[in-house]
Formats: C-alpha cells, structure tokens, sequence
C-alpha cells in the first residue's frame, strides 16, 4: 500500500472509528441511564437521517455552523484562535435588520434589499473581527481573549438595542426590533423548507478553501501561520494579512446572523445570541481548520442537535443527555485525531512519538 | 398518602369543571360546532408540550411542566414534551417532528418566543394541528385560524400579594426584581403596586430588572442592593424566583413568590405568593379536544385568558407574618375580583412620569388588549421602561 | 428587620458587599486556570468543571448533610474532568481550545444530566463570619458576612505565587510552562507535570462552584454559572499569571457584578445591559492599554498556546 493511500484511508477511517467508539460510550452511557441503547441508536438514526423530512432538520440545524465555523478557521490559518463568532453573528445580524429596515424604507426592491442586508452584514462583522486582529497585530493584544470579551459586549449592545433604541414597541413580550417586510425575507431552497443559509454556508466553505489551498494570498496566509518571522523576513505584509482574513472570517459569521434574520426571524432578537457561535469554533477545530470538513461536520453536529429531541420524547432521557452525546462525540473525535499517522505505531507498541503540527496555533501572547 | 392524593384529584377535577363554566369569559366566537375531530381515525389525542427552559427549574418551566403532568391520568390522551427548546428554528424542527414523528395533532407551545415566527409558519404549514401558545396574542384575520393563545391574569394575584406585602411592612418600601420590562413583567409590577397602595398610598415600589430570565448571581445582587435601600418585601417576576427568595430570608425580610408556592424556601418570611395552575388550563383544552372541539370549527375561542376566578392562577396559602387585619382585607380584594366588583385598573391612574394611563371615569377590564401592550409604570414604581 | 434606607452611600456598600460576595468563584477559577496556564496548557473547560463542581458539591451536601464534604467533592469532580482535559489536550495534534470547549459540553451535560434530582431540595449551606457583627447597621452587618471559602481564596493566592517562586513543585511547573524541551532535557516528564497542574487547576474550579451552589447566591440551577469560568481565561492574562493578581482582578470582577443592580436601586435605571458588561469593556481597554507589541508580558509561559510538540 503506498503512503498516501494509507494517508487517506487513516483520513476515513479514523473519524468513522471515533463516531463508532463515542456511539458505544454514549450507548453504554444510555443504558446506565435506563434506556435501551439500541433503541435511541434506533431514534437518532430515525430522526437525524432517517428521512428527506428529518434530514431537512439535519440541514436547518447545520446550516449556521458551517458560516459560523469559518470566522474560527480562516484565522487559524495564521495562528490565530478566534472563538469571537457569536459576536460576529450577533454584529451581523443586528447590521442586517439596521440596513434591511433602511433600504426597505426607501422602496428598494428585493433583491438590492438582501444583497444590502448581506453586505452589512458581513462589513459588520467583518469589522468586528478585524478588530481583534488589528488589536492582535498592533497592541498585541491576545486574541482569543480580546474575541471572547467583544461576545459578551456584543450580546449586551444586543439586549440593549432591542430594549431600547431599535425597539418595535408591537413586539410586547419577546422584545425584538422591528421586522424587515416579509416580502424582503429570504426564501426556501425548492421542494424543502431549507432556507438559503444552507448554499450560503456550502459556497463560502467552497470559496475559503480555494483561498486558502490554492492561491497565493492563500499561499502567504499559510506561510505566515507556520513562521512569523520567515514571513516577516520575506517581507510579507503580516499587518495586512492579519486583518484581511479577519475580516473575512468576521464577514462570514456576519453572514450567518444575516441569515438568521433575514430567512427565519424577520427581526433581530435575542435569538440570535443562540450559542451558534461556540459550537462553530468546535465545528473548526473538530474539522482540523478545513473548511471543506467544515462542511461535513456541522452536518454531524446538526445531525446530533436534531436528534436531541426524541431522546426526550421517546425514551424520556433528560434534555442534557444531548449535551453528553456532544461532548462524547467531540472528545472522541479529538482523541481519534491524534491517532492520525500514529496507528502503525500502535499496533507494533503503544508509544508516544513526536508528530510535527500540521495546522500551527500561534503563540497565545 | 392514598387520602391526599385523592383530594388533590378531587380539587383537580373540581377546578377542571370550575374553569369550564367560566372559560367563556373572552370567547370571541360564540359558534359551538359539533364535527368530530378527524384523528387518523384513532381515539387516542397526541399532544406535544415544548419548553424554553429545563423542565425543573422551580419556576415557569416547571410550572407547565407540572401542568402536563396533572394530565396522566386522562384516559385516551398521550401527552409528551420537549424541553430547552431554543427560540430559533429549532423549536420549530420540534415541533415538526412530534407532528411527523410522534403523531402530534396538538401543540402547546409554552414560551413568548416561540409565537412569531416559529408557531405561526408551522401553523401554515400544517392547517389540521392545532398550536396553542402561550402568553402570545392572536389576532383574528391575521394568524392563522389553528392557532390559540392562553394566558393567566396572574397580576390578579400579585395584586392580592400586594395588600399583604403592604400590610406587613415596615418601612413601607417593597422590592420588585423583574427580568426584562416586558407588558407581562409591567403589568405584575403595576398590579402588585396598585394592591400595595389600595392598602397605603404612601408605599413605594423598587423595581430593578436583570436584563435575563434567569441570572441567579445578578437576582441576589438586586435583592441585596434593594434590602440594603430599605425594601422589607420582596417579590419577583423571573423565570426561577428562588434565589430573590433565598435571599430575602437569609437577610430577614418578607418574601412574595412567583410562578410556584416557594413557602417551603423561607419559613418565616414568606407572605403569600402568585402561583399558576395550568393543570386546570391544560386539562380543560384537552376535554374540549376529546369533545371534537377545535379551533378551526369555533368550539375552542382562539383567546383563553383566566385569573383567580378561572382557576388559571391562585394564591399561596398565607405565611406566619400576615396578619388577621392584612388577611381579611386579601380575602375581601379577591371576593372583589372573583365577582367582579373589584376592578385593579380603575381611573384615574398615573405612570411614574405623571402621564394619565387610565382615565378618570375609564375602568380597563382584566380582558382589556390595552393591558397586555401595558408599557408604563404606575405612579409609585421607581424604575424605568426603557 | 432593616432600617433606615442608605441611598447613595448605598452604591459604594452594594459594591464592597458584591466583591465580598461574589468574588470567589472568579478566584478559585482563577487560581486554577493560572497554575493550568503556568505548565503550558489552557483549560477553556473551566466553566464545565464550575457547574459539575457546583452540582456535585450540592448534591452531597444534599444527601449527607455536610457542605464542607459537598466542597471537596465538587473539588474531586473538578479533578476527574481535569484528568480527561489534561491526558486529552496533551495527545498529539490535539488543540487545548477545541478540548476546552469540548470539556465545557460534556462536563456540564453531566452536571444537568445528574444534576436534575438535586435542583428542587434545599442543601445545608457553608457558614459564614459575621466580621459586621459589631455594626448597629444591619446593611454593614450583612455586607461584612464572609465565607470561610472566600478567605481560603484569598490566602490561598500569596500561597500560590510562593509555590512558584520558591518551592521546587513550583519550579518544575513553571519550567515545563516555560520552555518543555528543556525541561525534558532534564528528564521532567512534562505531561505528568502538565497532567498534575491541570487537575490540581481542576480541583481549584470545582471548589469554586462549590462557592455558588453552597454559598452565594446559594441554590443549584442550571444557569448557576453566569460565565465565571470561560472568564477565568481572560482573568488570568489581565493578572499577569500572577496568583495575587488574580486575586485582585476577581475582586474587581466579583464587584462589578453589582454595579448594574445597584445603580438601578437608587435610581439609575438606563444602559443596565451596558452596566452589567462593564467587566468585559473595562478588560478590553485595560489590555489594550497596557499589552504592546514590543515586548512579551512578563509572566507568560513561554510554551503557552504553543501547538503540541
């Protein structure tokens, strides 16, 4: 077998191991707790994938995530770990209803209306991530910590706008802003009830990877993440870099609270602060960066997530039980991971050997 | 534990029938069509209960959780629930699978969120379930005609909480912690402040929102701020009143609860309390249901709104600290509201700004739409809207 | 019952009490995270660690009738999910960040999980010091109530910066934080060292949500935690990885908890959603301020966020 074979099929089978080994934990974990393991196997499969009808949940579900998962792994590139996604969507959203109102107002058609909101959109959010490079690469400030602070302002400067200022004083008992005309509203993806967050999600993964694999901005970008100082001393434009991809990464989760607006709410409300954020910085890392496995993995966490709720109703699990297949599943993707090029070696004897980085994370200060 | 157990049945089953022969009360549609229910030809109703929150939080999850539970022994019915359901497209995946997957021809969606968009584009979707949600408000010719709403006049009660919360205070300044100024949250305030003042118009209410439904270090920190200004009863209006509870007892004043009795919580300072009791909403619908009514032949009124008198919400049974004189006047304001005499927002009344809201001669009705879009805070409240 | 209202003064109490209050699961976090980041390692799964210690700590105490027991448990949790973040985020190719938000979901799936029993039932609570007692004032007297825990918090701090100056332990953390290679040149065997100051870290978060179920605000829910342990990153790096630090950056957070409802008590009741995100904005613009580009903080762990070697 030659190198690169076994290199791929490690690349299948290795996933596909962890998924089983986290489905027999979770199973054994199941039974402890009363259910019959096969029977919620049964349930997930039923309503995960089980039919067009349950996998459009599937999609609906994974659709945010695949967008959100981008404003972690675009950076990652270069070293940097953002985890400030749900700010990014909350930005987003919150510039898609600001720009949606405004342009609707001044009888714009539909389509300059979403291309509006989208453009907004992904500028605010675009921005709001670009900050934190900007405050990474000239204060020096850290970024992951500087995403995570602007989260929680973000989340407030929601509350506080849909409290107050760009209240719709109709929406009475859950506040929200006043909503873009219906007939402004994203539609469905024909024949399913899939909105267009999905393409949005599919494309943008598809244009991230072409970036970063096959150009020479992409090229650069890679080069700085693996040495700064190379980078540096071949007199790459570092500053540049780091807010460019940024904001792209920023624009994206921007997109995704675009999407949230203008395909399912209408407004802007505190449902955009959902926790979409934090499952799409799980959904790169699980993904190693790659936003094409991006892809595929936020369609197993949807997956997971739509399934969560027949464990409730047909086998009168706890609502956490969800959260305890999650972290099941993650932990054991992340360990078969590190089991990538290590197997040969296990099987002769189990030993640690040193394996050289393939996605470099910068230094945190 | 036989006997009580059946006592609390026979009370259950007495309010059911209570509730019924009030519930006419805001039917918009006199219609009393009789068609049977179309049910996949079976006997059996399958009804979904969704939840915004986990289903024992000791607060407003809880308490409709504890209302579907009340449900078990109707025969002919299976009655499931979902519980943590956010207000995002995902409580409408749930409620699209219990339809698909379980069968569902009824839906009662429990959280405010959950009505605009997510309950009202399934209700499009599919015209033969009926959703009843609630707290929304349905509007006729707008919403679809398989959707309901229900609601409880709780602030009945809280009016009642607030004759005795002024009876046995002190300092004549009671503490409000509310989650977001929202009508529902405003309007127990009013109410709570306009029964506190029927008592002594001297008293004054501190309200202090925590900006969300549930932030049990942020609750104790506006308890402890508001006692420290000299509130001696506090009440609350967020989705888990315990800690405000708690905490009130610990600093020894009186406590009003919410949602559920929280009695047990603070043996010598709780005074009374606003519980639900959806056991009775619930178990009424689904008489109705198994009686062929629907929503969309006009025998069940797209409104349901009840208070005391419905059995829709109650009373906690009074704390130790409340006195005789403080009792019979609680006991008095709630024969009031029972017959109707009682009416909580009578003219004229003031916000806080010094805006008239209620006109001199004008008396708003439990009923009256104008109080669930209640933005003001009556004269009295120190605290703002916005 | 109480007495006379106090009002503007009282702002200034309701902030002191809030600190004395509310600090002490920031600290505890804290602590933990810094003895976590001075061997290498980030341990973003603090805040799953926080609710299962702050479950498992009620549950005992439940069921035992023992809050201290209820304490060292939650401690022990604490340990068990450092001992999977630790052997987890050490494998090779595995990122500590992805772990962490990992360990957030499981640890506190498992904690709602076998926490639902335990949300109703009133658990004994810790006691505490009345330092107030001697005040006619019933607001100081409550203000000045501490909790034994707490000022376990507070002297464990100078304790921890001792250990990493002058103990030998406290050398080989900081030695395999700062530079691994060497350290296993010296035959330290830098995961078991990494692996003992997380779950020791661990045991420090657990103990701190000990502090919220068992103390203040005092009950068991789900949304006990109000973020305290994803913070505790961010605490860590605007204390310099420096314990006594920590200690002053959790009582400057511990206090602006109750800037928004205080304010909002005498009067102040606009932008309380501003309010309550002060901590963040003022983390924000303190290390923008003082963070540069020109040189490392000093204090960092050199291998600290450093990919796996």
């Amino acid at each position: 077998m030659t190198d690169s074979l076994r290199r791929s099929l490690a690349n299948l089978y290795i996933p596909l191991g962890s998924l089983l080994a986290a489905l027999i934990i979770f199973g054994g974990f199941c039974a402890l707790a009363g259910a019959n393991p096969f029977g919620v196997y049964h349930s997930i499969y039923r309503a995960a994938f089980g039919s067009w009808s349950s996998f459009q949940n599937t999609l609906t579900q994974a659709s945010p995530l695949m967008l959100s998962s981008l404003c972690t792994a675009l950076p990652a590139r270069l070293g940097l770990v953002i985890i400030g996604n749900e700010g990014a969507i909350v930005m987003g959203g919150l510039a898609a209803v600001v720009s949606g109102l405004a342009l609707s107002d001044w009888g714009a058609a539909s389509p300059v209306v979403q291309i509006g909101m989208a453009l907004a959109a992904m500028g605010l959010g675009g921005l709001w991530i670009a900050l934190v490079g900007a405050l990474r690469h000239y204060r020096a400030v850290n970024e992951t910590i500087s995403s995570l602070l602007l989260n929680y302002i973000a989340i407030a400067l929601l509350n506080h706008l849909i409290n107050g200022p760009l209240k719709d004083p109709s929406s009475l008992n859950n506040p929200a802003t006043y909503p873009i005309p219906a007939v402004h509203m994203l539609g469905n993806l024909p024949g399913s009830r899939v909105h267009y967050g999905l393409i949005f999600g599919l494309v943008a993964c598809g244009i991230a990877y072409f970036l970063i694999q096959r150009t020479t901005f992409g090229f650069a970008a890679r080069t700085t993440g693996g040495n700064l100082r190379a980078a540096k001393i071949a007199g790459l434009p570092v500053g540049q870099l780091t807010l460019i991809i940024c904001f792209l990464g920023g624009a994206c989760a921007g997109l995704a609270g675009m999407v949230e607006v203008a395909a399912i709410h209408g407004r802007a409300n505190a449902a955009l602060n959902a926790g979409y954020g934090y499952s799409g910085v799980l959904v790169a890392f699980i993904a190693r960066q790659n936003p094409i496995a991006a892809t595929v993995v936020a369609l197993l966490l949807g997956g997971i997530l739509a399934s969560g709720g027949i464990l409730q109703r047909a086998h009168s699990l706890p609502d956490a039980t969800v959260l305890v297949f999650q972290g099941i599943v993650f932990l054991s993707v992340l360990y078969g991971d590190s089991l990538q090029g290590r197997l040969s070696g296990l099987m002769q004897r189990f030993r640690r050997q040193p394996v050289p980085p393939p996605a470099p994370i910068g230094p945190l200060v | 534990m036989a006997t009580p157990a059946l006592s609390v049945t026979r009370r259950q089953v007495l309010r059911g029938l209570l509730a019924t022969s009030a519930f006419g009360l805001t039917v918009k549609l006199g219609g009393c069509g009789d068609s049977p229910i179309a049910d996949d030809g079976t006997d059996t109703l399958t009804a979904g209960f969704v939840y915004v929150g986990p289903r024992d939080d000791y607060g407003y999850n809880q308490a409709h959780a504890q209302g579907r539970d009340g449900l078990a022994d109707v025969p002919n019915l299976s009655a499931f629930d979902e519980a943590n359901v956010p207000e995002t497209q995902a409580v409408q995946e749930t409620m699209r699978s219990m339809i698909d997957l379980d069968g569902a021809s009824v839906i009662f969606a429990t959280s405010f969120g959950y009505f605009e968009p997510h309950v009202l584009s399934l209700a499009e979707e599919f015209p033969d379930v009926q959703f009843f949600h609630c707290g929304g408000l349905y509007e006729e010719g707008v919403h679809p005609d398989n959707v309901g709403s229900y609601f409880g006049y709780i602030d009945e009660a809280q009016y009642i909480a607030g004759i005795v919360a002024a009876h046995t205070s002190e300092t004549k300044r009671l503490g409000f912690i509310g989650a977001i100024p929202i009508p529902q949250v405003l309007r127990n305030i009013n109410s709570f402040t306009l029964g506190a003042r029927s008592v002594d118009p001297s008293v004054t209410t501190q309200v202090i929102f925590t900006g969300d439904w549930a932030a049990p270090v942020r609750e104790a920190e506006a308890a402890n701020s508001m006692i420290d200004q000299g509130v001696d009863v506090l009440t609350c209006h967020v989705d888990s009143p315990r800690v405000v509870i708690e905490t009130a007892e610990r600093r020894g004043v009186f406590s009003s609860g919410y949602h559920a009795s929280q009695a047990e919580l603070a043996p010598n300072g709780y005074l009374t309390g606003a519980e639900w009791d959806w056991t009775s909403v619930y178990r009424n619908y689904i008489t109705w249901l198994q009686e062929g009514k629907t929503l969309m032949n006009g025998g069940i009124p797209h409104l349901v709104r009840g208070g005391l008198g419905d059995g829709f919400v109650k009373l906690s049974d009074y704390g130790s600290a409340v006195s005789d004189t403080a009792k019979q006047e609680a006991e008095d304001a709630k024969a009031g509201l029972l017959s109707g005499d009682l009416v909580i927002y009578a003219g004229e009344i003031q916000d806080n700004r010094g805006n008239t809201v209620v006109a001199q001669n004008e008396a708003l009705g439990q009923t009256a739409i104008e109080l669930e879009q209640m933005d003001w805070l009556i004269e009295g409240v120190s605290g703002s809207v916005s | 019952m109480a007495t006379d209202a106090l009002g503007w003064w009282g702002v200034p109490l309701a902030i002191i009490a809030g600190t004395l209050r509310g600090s002490a699961p920031f600290l505890f976090v804290s602590l933990g995270e810094c003895l976590t980041e001075k061997s290498g390692k980030i341990n973003l799964g603090l805040e799953g660690t926080l609710l299962m210690g702050a479950m498992s700590a009620y549950a005992v105490s439940f069921l035992t009738g023992s809050p201290w027991l209820g304490v060292i448990t939650a401690g022990v949790a604490g340990m068990g999910l450092g001992l999977i973040h630790g052997w987890l985020a050490q494998q090779p190719r595995v990122n500590d960040i992805a772990v962490g938000i990992a360990m957030i979901i499981f640890g506190s799936g498992l904690a709602f999980f076998f926490g639902k029993p335990y949300i109703q039932p009133a658990a004994p609570q810790l006691p505490s010091i009345a330092f107030g007692a001697w005040s006619q004032s019933p607001q100081l007297e409550s203000a000045l109530r501490v909790s034994p825990l707490f000022l376990l918090g507070v002297a464990i701090a100078p304790l921890m910066t001792w250990f990493f100056r002058a103990t030998r332990w406290g050398l080989l953390v900081r030695a395999v934080g700062d530079s691994p290679d060497a350290a296993r040149a010296m035959g330290i065997s830098v995961f078991k060292v990494r692996l003992f100051s997380i779950m020791a870290g661990s045991f420090l978060a657990g103990v701190g949500g000990a502090y919220l179920s068992l103390y203040y605000p005092g009950i068991w829910s789900e949304r006990i935690s109000s973020g305290q342990g994803l913070m505790a990153v961010a605490l860590v790096i605007f204390a310099r990885w420096n314990p006594r630090q920590c200690l002053y950056a959790s009582l400057l957070f511990g206090g602006a908890q109750a800037i928004g409802p205080a304010l909002q008590s005498v009067g102040i009741d606009a932008y309380y959603y501003l309010f309550n995100a002060s901590p963040y904005i003022l983390t924000l613009l303190i290390m923008v301020f003082t963070c540069s580009p020109r040189r490392q903080l000093s204090g960092a762990p050199g291998a600290l966020g450093q990919s796996q070697d």
